[in-house]
């Protein structure tokens, strides 16, 4: 009974919690700080010569990002290519 | 007379109509990856959805082993970081050919233009490798899977 009770607060503390950071966050599509975004938006199309400004920031100002991204794509197939053929080729079983 | 793996005539017809289709919408998401919602990533999806679809419907892919797909895979990734490491003079992912007039050197200007395909230096060459990459990835994970 008392374990119950103890559960119940715990939700309830937490979801009042989270109410109330959710209620206390900025209007949504208004951020506080715009610096970047406006910079991004009034000289990406020039300086990278690409309409899309999100593939222009995907492969040129974050393209650290992106090979991170390729890269651990190519670890995943490679991983699973040299688990399936070990298993193919009876090394494993 | 149908092999075993092997789907039925309506199923391989379709899927062998659908197939072109299919590899020319993934060539053309990569290829306009930078004037289009898009780029390497869905581009290589689809393009590895289409392999995937003719690799169910008809239970094998003569004449491909997996080795192909490796080596489209390890093509793309060491073209990516080459692309990467060609900007180095001036900086690690430098774009040294936006705005050269050269190949993908065409220069835009602020504003709405009708999308010149001559432009973003080497951001469309990057789409291409990593959409390379990304279809061979794909391709391979369920080819080697499929092939068990």
């Amino acid at each position: 009974m008392l374990k119950k009770i103890f559960k119940l607060m715990t939700l309830t503390v937490v979801f009042g919690y989270i109410l109330v950071m959710v209620m206390h966050t900025h209007p949504f599509g208004k951020p506080s700080y715009t610096d970047m975004d406006d910079y991004f938006i009034q000289n990406g199309q020039e300086e990278t010569g690409s309409n899309n400004i999100v593939t222009s920031i995907v492969f040129d100002y974050r393209g650290m990002d992106t090979l991170g991204e390729a890269s651990v794509l190519f670890a995943a197939a490679s991983g699973v290519a040299l688990a399936f053929l070990e298993v193919r080729n009876g090394k494993r079983k | 007379m149908e092999k075993e793996n092997e789907m039925s005539i309506v199923a391989r017809i379709t899927a062998a109509v659908v197939l072109i289709p299919v590899l020319i919408f993934g060539l053309y998401i990569v290829i306009h990856g930078h004037l289009t919602p898009g780029g390497g990533f869905p581009g290589g999806a689809v393009m590895a959805t289409g392999v995937v679809m003719f690799l169910v419907v008809f239970g094998n892919l003569k004449g491909i082993n997996d080795q192909l797909f490796i080596l489209l895979e390890s093509i793309g990734l060491i073209g990516f970081a080459l692309l990467a490491f060609l900007g180095l003079p001036k900086g690690f992912f430098n774009n040294f050919l936006a705005n050269t007039n050269g190949i993908f050197g065409m220069s835009v200007g602020f504003g709405t233009n009708p999308g010149y395909l001559n432009t973003g230096g080497v951001i469309p060459l990057m789409n291409m490798a990593v959409g390379l990459e990304v279809f061979a990835a794909l391709s391979l994970i369920v080819f080697i899977m499929f092939k068990r």
